[in-house]
């Protein structure tokens, strides 16, 4: 421990992870929840095998497919092979080494980071990891929460515990009231695009501010699950009565005097007064506009009511070289005005926005009107019980009867290994990460918005500013 | 895993910042069970056009490249997603070291679990080896991890910093799986005090 040193939330929660210090600095950090999937976890299972070793915490273990599901009618299985063999892998598996798993057909189902602190599994103060890269998401709980890879995967499943060192402390403060029309997710990408997408590498960003502490969980998950377009692992969010209010009640969060006694533990963790961050940003939520992504990185974002970059007026010739490429890929035109640009498909759902809150502000912009022609519009809600929570509050009827086409919970569109996925030359809205090239399908184009923004672009068929919509 | 000691090899420069991880290996092609056979399929999206040939202007598919052993790019290498058949991608074709200015974490990471070895050098020292990387095979460049060293078509040798205890797993070819297992006191009394302090800390099983 430190001896009184002020720590941040990061420090308190590794200091209390650390199960031993090495020599020269590594520590064996213990892992109290692995969340496991399809795609990542099949060599490690294998590893495993082929060293005749166990999984040593299966009860701090749980597994999902996510990735490869289809979202159309599940009944028949899964058409590709594939992403068949894949999930069947991951079946037999969990059975074996006897690894709790919500299965495809279970309400329980779906998107690894929309189901963790849906269900109460991912918790304050906690150390989370799963072999995804956004399960920075988890972090909003006030977690240490971050990808890994799958020998990672293999090292946790056989020791609960990670070789690591300790992060640097970045803490990135929104101060005053967001305006009307945004979100979350404007200003997540609002903060990517002034940090770069390396800005937060070798960092933990922790999140400060009135207008951070303004967000619900949703909003707060928003932003703790886009850290990794910014570099960094994880994100997080001290937790506060809002955390309490969401966990209690949640099917594995701790129940009764439990609950208490965690809540007790869990507001001692926010930081102390005067701890040290090695980085400090801070931004004016009153100048955050809707925003929305031009380029193929997460970093290339400008309000909706700019205009795409002119390379011509750049002088880094290296930055001209990859804005061209950028503008060519994109298939925009220098100081094309965003608002102008045409969209093919409409995409709300992924572990960015595929929460409930999430689709209320989708129906609140799309009630009474219509999907514009030649829009394909899809809602992939992130869980099975997202999606029975929608169907309950009458928002599936709203979409359906506005044109959106209404899905089965999972990954989806985000990263398009199931189905779900663009043409080349395909021009999305979407609400999920990531714009890099290929993402949503080969040749296809991403513009990253939030869900409001997402169903403006859907009515409108194009880029559209949601201001002028509610 | 493989052991990393020295290598010489062919370089290809690949001068692009913010090489993503969809960029390395496409989603659609991580359906896979296995760590192999990803090789075909790095880089797919520049590799090859539309319609499934190579595209001979990607420096992979040109002579020597090919047969590249070592990788030299720009900023931000290896950015986006923790999937792990990024580093099995480039190790099935062959890629053993990749040198940029810096790395994104978690690929960063995954490499050295695969015997893959990244080299952080600053901007300027990786333009001039991707200057010597374009000479081809008439400039074969060297890494000698025991030293630290990367060194040039001209003998100039250029230090690099790695982390100890990665540098030792990797001279070693250490699966450090059983490194941690070692550990298995530690981490038991580890789990008896969490026990004791965290005692509302639930456990998972699915009804």
């Amino acid at each position: 421990m430190s001896g009184g040193k002020p720590r941040t939330l990061f420090d308190k929660i590794w200091d209390s992870h650390v199960v031993e210090r090495l020599p020269d600095g590594t520590c064996i950090l213990y892992i109290d929840r692995h969340l496991v999937h399809e795609v990542t976890s099949p060599q490690a299972f294998e590893g495993l095998r082929m060293a005749r070793r166990q999984v040593r915490r299966p009860d701090a273990t749980i597994a999902v497919a996510d990735h490869n599901v289809p979202t159309s009618d599940r009944s028949q299985g899964i058409a590709e092979e594939e992403s068949r063999i894949q999930v069947e892998t991951l079946e037999k598996n969990v059975a074996d080494f006897g690894v709790p798993y919500f299965p495809v057909a279970d309400d329980r189902q779906g998107i690894v980071h929309i189901i963790g602190p849906e269900q109460g599994i991912s918790l304050p103060g906690m150390t989370i990891v799963c072999g995804d890269s956004h399960t920075s998401t988890h972090g909003a709980m006030g977690a240490l929460a971050f990808g890994i890879g799958t020998s990672e995967v293999e090292h946790v499943l056989a020791t609960q515990t990670l070789l690591q060192k300790p992060a640097k402390n970045m803490r990135i403060t929104v101060n005053g009231t967001m305006p009307f029309g945004t979100s979350a997710k404007d200003m997540v990408l609002a903060i990517i695009g002034r940090i770069g997408t390396a800005g937060g590498t070798g960092h933990v960003i922790e999140y400060a501010g009135e207008a951070v502490r303004a967000l619900d969980m949703a909003g707060r998950m928003t932003v703790c699950n886009m850290s990794i377009e910014g570099g960094a692992r994880a994100g997080l969010i001290a937790p506060d009565q809002t955390t309490f209010d969401y966990i209690k009640g949640r099917p594995y969060a701790p129940q009764g005097e439990d609950f208490d006694r965690a809540v007790a533990w869990w507001r001692t963790l926010p930081a102390d007064p005067g701890a040290h961050y090695d980085t400090e940003i801070a931004l004016d939520a009153a100048q955050i506009a809707p925003m929305v992504s031009w380029g193929t990185s997460p970093e290339d974002v400008l309000p909706i009511t700019a205009a795409v970059p002119d390379p011509a007026e750049l002088e880094d010739e290296t930055r001209r070289a990859q804005v061209q490429r950028m503008l060519d890929y994109m298939g925009l035109q220098p100081r094309q005005k965003l608002t102008e640009v045409k969209v093919d498909v409409v995409f709300v759902g992924s572990c960015t926005n595929g929460r409930i809150e999430d689709l209320r502000a989708v129906a609140s912009v799309a009630k009474g009107r219509k999907v514009a022609e030649g829009v394909r519009a899809l809602v992939v809600p992130g869980s099975g019980i997202v999606k029975k929570q929608a169907e309950a509050e009458g928002i599936d009827r709203i979409l359906l009867e506005a044109g959106f086409e209404w899905r089965e919970p999972g990954c989806s569109m985000c990263l398009g290994m199931n189905p779900d996925k663009l043409t080349p030359g395909q021009r999305s809205a979407s609400t999920s990460n990531r714009n890099f090239e290929g993402r949503q399908g080969p040749g296809g184009r991403t513009h990253l918005v939030s869900p409001a923004m997402a169903a403006a672009a859907a009515i409108t068929g194009r880029l559209a500013d949601v201001r002028e919509l509610v | 895993m493989d052991a990393f000691t020295t290598l010489t090899g062919v370089a290809a420069p690949l001068p692009m910042a913010n090489v993503d991880t969809d960029k390395i290996i496409p989603a659609r092609f991580l359906k896979t069970i296995k760590r192999t056979g990803l090789g075909k399929n790095l880089f797919d999206g520049l590799r090859y056009r539309p319609d499934g040939t190579e595209n001979p202007d990607f420096v992979l598919n040109q002579e020597p490249y090919r047969k590249a052993e070592i990788l030299i790019a720009h900023e931000n290498f290896g950015c986006g997603s923790s999937r792990e058949h990024a580093p099995w991608a480039l190790l099935d074709f062959g890629i053993r070291c990749v040198i940029a200015p810096d790395f994104a974490d978690i690929f960063h990471n995954n490499c050295f679990k695969n015997g893959i070895l990244p080299v952080r050098l600053p901007r300027e020292v990786c333009d001039a080896l991707m200057e010597d990387a374009r000479m081809g095979a008439n400039a074969r460049i060297s890494i000698d991890l025991e030293r630290q060293v990367v060194i040039r078509p001209n003998g100039e040798e250029i230090r690099f910093e790695v982390d100890p205890l990665r540098k030792h797993l990797l001279l070693n070819g250490l699966d450090d799986i059983g490194q941690t297992m070692a550990h298995a006191p530690q981490i038991d009394a580890y789990e008896a005090k969490r026990a004791s302090e965290r005692p509302w800390m639930p456990t998972i099983a699915v009804a």
